[in-house]
């Protein structure tokens, strides 16, 4: 141990993260016999899944007999307009049920169809009603129902903690993580035979976010410097309903559950626009006229779907054109209306927490009135590239799980895919864990130079008298990202970007922190900040190479899908050093689904 | 819109003093906005918690006016004119800042024997919505710890805290005694060690709630009953010396096998 370090600690399994993936992995390694720590910048049990409303996906077939795993599976790939990794979407749907069915042993009391089975809600882009969950707060559920577990199974849970850096050992391979506690700001080192990430997305480098602070890309950054490949970074989503007014609030989340229970869009003159924007691919099964679509709700044989349950991208991009094109509504969205479709009791029973959020925050009564909502930045189907079936890493000992993750979701994660990602890859992670311990080569030490510079990074805007504010650099940096980066993207912005996100790298370099180091959070903010950049970086240089639009990623310059770039990733890679060492890309070509599967996917359309 | 001054205590846990911070008030900003903007200006070291902003993680407690609230629910335009008062929670000792150290409620959690339902049957269990309701209600509890800080059995008495569980964690027993599945019993627990008859059921946790669960009514209440019918009924005490039906260790319940 070095002077500046005064705590260690050493296991089998660490895992960065605490919300549903991390949680999910720590119990899986926890029943298997290992030594299982939990690391998290928050508090246990705020992670970002609290935040989830609608629901996890899952082909029980509950509510609609005819689902099963393929029409999941289908939904997944043809949701992530066929860039996922098949793998994944084919394991995460087969699985799915098993994992959710799990909950409930664990406590979880999810809402119930009448003959007493788990009920599940229509969702976008999901051919049948398959999202269990509880009310709008579902992500509550899964967080505290898995939380118990782990903490009922004696679990080690390390709160308040940011870890700066991971570690290697003289072979390369992943040796444990250096971080410091934001309660004293005194740094901490632990050594681990596997490190699993499960640090979320990456949000927070946009100025309109679902995300919260805590969103800032660590681990996408960290698996970078740590030698791993970031696969699909272009693939943002924007959620098509945050709030936008009022402005405090703006980017805040409304859940596609009100529209699964039947809430519609409508512009300032009052249209059901999304008529409009069915594309061809979703043509056949979309309802054409309102009369169609309102007979589905009750009965998915009676009608095709309504086109406001097309899947994220495409209902975002909708919004987008009707506001640009002058027909949006007060303060810069469009309507989302339920208030005249469902009863006020049907409304609070299905909506409490949608319910609350618009009487509190901004006066309205969403059982009287439309909504003012509009496009949000909520995830990143880009992440760190795995083995499907073991979460690993290229980088020995390391594996990653959930949003961190990359490829489960393609272009485009359909919703309620989250949740049950996290459990179906979570629960993989932690198996993919105990066996790279079994096989036996395992790190047992680590490079303490990798702790010292680590350690120096943090600590250097402490030594400059003068310099840029932290909260300036990252608010600047939120702008650019919207501007620049947002939701529809073309050259010309994007070299922009490029250009000043090398100015935010300097700048990082200059920034000066005032105070102390226990819970600072200005210091905090400075420690976030290399990882955001990092983040913005490889996003906007997967958005300049992917010359196409498709499914989160969208060129006004390229307005349609190239058939050719269907059939790769871009994978980022650096060759270590510094935080801004420059990023490498190269194509990394998708797998090649088995034949039935395929057959899966052409039955259907 | 014209200004607004926030009182914010500042200092550790050896101590501090009120710092004024003077803002121009925007339209529909809650008190947590206001606390952001001091930091993004005059005071970056300016400690508070907060995660989703939304009402929906519990985070952000803290005393606005005196009175346990969430910064991120609670409107400016809602608070009497005149300056504004925050204060970090009041029974929770100083970290910095508005930032306590609310581990006594981890300890809590952690005392809590785990759910204990029988084997699943192919296809899963079976529940019917006006049963899983009740725990729902408790299920909705954020652990923003509000009802914990407010609670005076914890609040004005330090040393209570060895053999008191407090609201937030009744409602987690009461959520397990009514849990459909649930068959372990934890009721001479709750009585011995949890410290439910220090309760005496001023509401003052239900007041503070942001889930508006009926901590008294639906929980305190019956678990009270329930605990008293348990060690007080003469059948019972008997049924129980006879069945030695023992409590359950959290470790033990944990290691079922997964489905």
């Amino acid at each position: 141990m070095s002077e500046a370090v005064q705590e260690h600690h050493e296991y089998d399994v660490l895992i960065i993260g605490a919300g549903g993936a991390g949680l999910r992995a720590a119990i899986e390694a926890k029943q298997r016999g290992l030594k299982v720590g939990i690391i998290t910048k928050s508090l246990l049990g705020k992670a970002h899944t609290v935040m989830a409303e609608g629901g996890m996906a899952a082909a029980m077939g509950n509510v609609y007999p005819e689902d099963n795993w393929k029409v999941h599976f289908r939904d997944t790939m043809r949701g992530g307009k066929y860039l996922n990794n098949y793998r994944m979407a084919e394991l995460h749907a087969k699985e799915a049920p098993d994992r959710v069915y799990e909950l409930e042993q664990w406590g979880a009391l999810f809402d119930r169809t009448k003959d007493g089975k788990i009920l599940q809600r229509d969702f976008g882009g999901h051919r049948y009603a398959r999202l269990a969950h509880v009310g709008d707060r579902t992500g509550l559920e899964l967080i505290r129902t898995l939380q118990q577990k782990v903490v009922s199974m004696g679990t080690d849970v390390f709160m308040e903690c940011k870890v700066l850096k991971l570690l290697h050992d003289a072979e390369g391979r992943i040796a444990g993580c250096v971080g410091y506690w934001r309660a004293t700001g005194e740094f901490v080192t632990f050594q681990a035979k596997t490190v699993i990430l499960a640090t979320g997305g990456a949000g927070k480098s946009w100025k309109f976010t679902s995300n919260s602070w805590e969103g800032t890309g660590d681990g996408h950054a960290m698996a970078l410097w740590a030698g791993a490949r970031l696969i699909d970074m272009e693939a943002v989503q924007f959620h098509p309903t945050g709030m936008v007014w009022p402005l405090s609030v703006r980017g805040l989340l409304v859940t596609e559950g009100v529209r699964g229970d039947g809430g519609v869009l409508r512009n300032s003159l009052g249209e059901r626009f999304m008529f409009n924007y069915v594309a061809d691919m979703f043509r056949a099964e979309t309802a054409d006229s309102e009369e169609e679509a309102d007979k589905w709700y009750d009965d998915h044989s009676a009608g095709r779907r309504p086109p406001e349950l097309l899947p994220r991208d495409e209902v975002a991009r909708a919004i987008n054109t009707e506001v640009k094109a002058g027909r949006g509504s007060p303060h810069g969205g469009v309507f989302l209306d339920i208030a005249t479709r469902r009863t006020p009791e049907f409304i609070r029973r299905r909506l409490p927490s949608m319910y609350h959020q618009f009487m509190e925050l901004a006066g309205v009564d969403i059982t009287r009135e439309a909504m003012e909502i509009g496009p949000t930045c909520h995830y990143i189907m880009g992440g760190v590239q795995v083995d499907a079936d073991s979460q690993e890493t290229i980088v020995p000992g390391l594996f990653a799980a959930g949003e961190v993750g990359g490829g489960m979701h393609g272009a485009n994660r359909l919703g309620g895919n989250s949740l049950s990602d996290l459990i179906v890859f979570g629960r993989r992670a932690g198996i993919g864990a105990a066996e790279y311990i079994e096989a036996g080569s395992v790190a047992t030490a680590f490079d303490q130079s990798e702790v010292d510079a680590a350690i120096a990074d943090a600590l250097a805007p402490f030594t400059r008298a003068e310099g840029e504010n932290p909260y300036s650099v990252h608010h600047d940096l939120q702008e650019m990202m919207q501007a620049d980066v947002g939701i529809i993207r073309n050259a010309g912005e994007l070299e922009e970007a490029r250009v000043k996100l090398l100015a935010f790298t300097e700048r990082v370099k200059h920034i000066s922190v005032k105070g102390g180091r226990a819970y600072n959070p200005g210091w905090n903010l400075a420690t976030d900040l290399p990882a955001m950049i990092t983040v913005s970086t490889c996003v906007t240089i997967g958005a300049t190479l992917r010359k196409e639009s498709r499914g989160g990623h969208t060129r006004e310059d390229f307005p349609n899908p190239d058939p050719e770039l269907g059939k790769i990733n871009f994978a980022q890679s650096t060759d270590g050093g510094n935080w801004d060492s420059p990023v490498t890309v190269v194509e990394s070509p998708i797998l090649v689904m088995p034949a039935e599967l395929k057959a899966l996917l052409e039955e259907a359309k | 819109m014209g200004a607004v001054t926030l009182r914010v205590w500042r200092g550790d846990a050896s101590g501090g003093d009120f710092e004024s911070y003077t803002l121009e008030q925007n339209e529909g900003e809650v008190v947590l906005d206001v606390i952001h903007r001091i930091q993004a200006t005059e005071a970056p070291d300016l400690a508070c918690r907060w995660n989703c902003k939304a009402g929906k993680c519990g985070s952000c407690s803290a005393e606005i006016n005196g009175k346990p609230r969430l910064m991120c629910m609670t409107r400016m335009d809602t608070l009497p004119e005149g300056p504004v008062t925050v204060t970090p929670m009041k029974t929770f000792p100083i970290i910095r800042d508005l930032v306590t150290d609310v581990s006594f409620n981890y300890v809590q959690a952690a005392k809590v024997p785990a759910l204990m339902p029988p084997p699943m049957p192919v296809g899963g269990y079976r529940m019917f919505q006006e049963d899983v309701e009740r725990g729902q209600e408790f299920r909705k509890c954020i652990e923003c710890f509000m009802c914990q800080d407010v609670c005076h059995v914890i609040r004005d008495h330090e040393d209570n805290k060895a053999h008191y569980a407090g609201p937030r964690f009744f409602i987690r027993y009461a959520e397990l005694e009514m849990h459909p599945l649930d068959q372990n019993d934890r009721r001479d627990l709750i009585r011995e060690d949890m410290g439910l008859g220090y309760c005496n059921i001023t509401k003052c946790c239900t007041e503070v709630c942001p889930e508006h669960i009926k901590i008294t009514d639906n929980a305190i209440i019956p678990l009270k009953e329930r605990v008293v019918d348990a060690h007080y009924d003469p059948v019972a005490w008997l049924g129980r010396k006879i069945r030695r039906k023992t409590k359950t260790s959290a470790v033990d319940a944990a290691v079922q096998p997964a489905p």
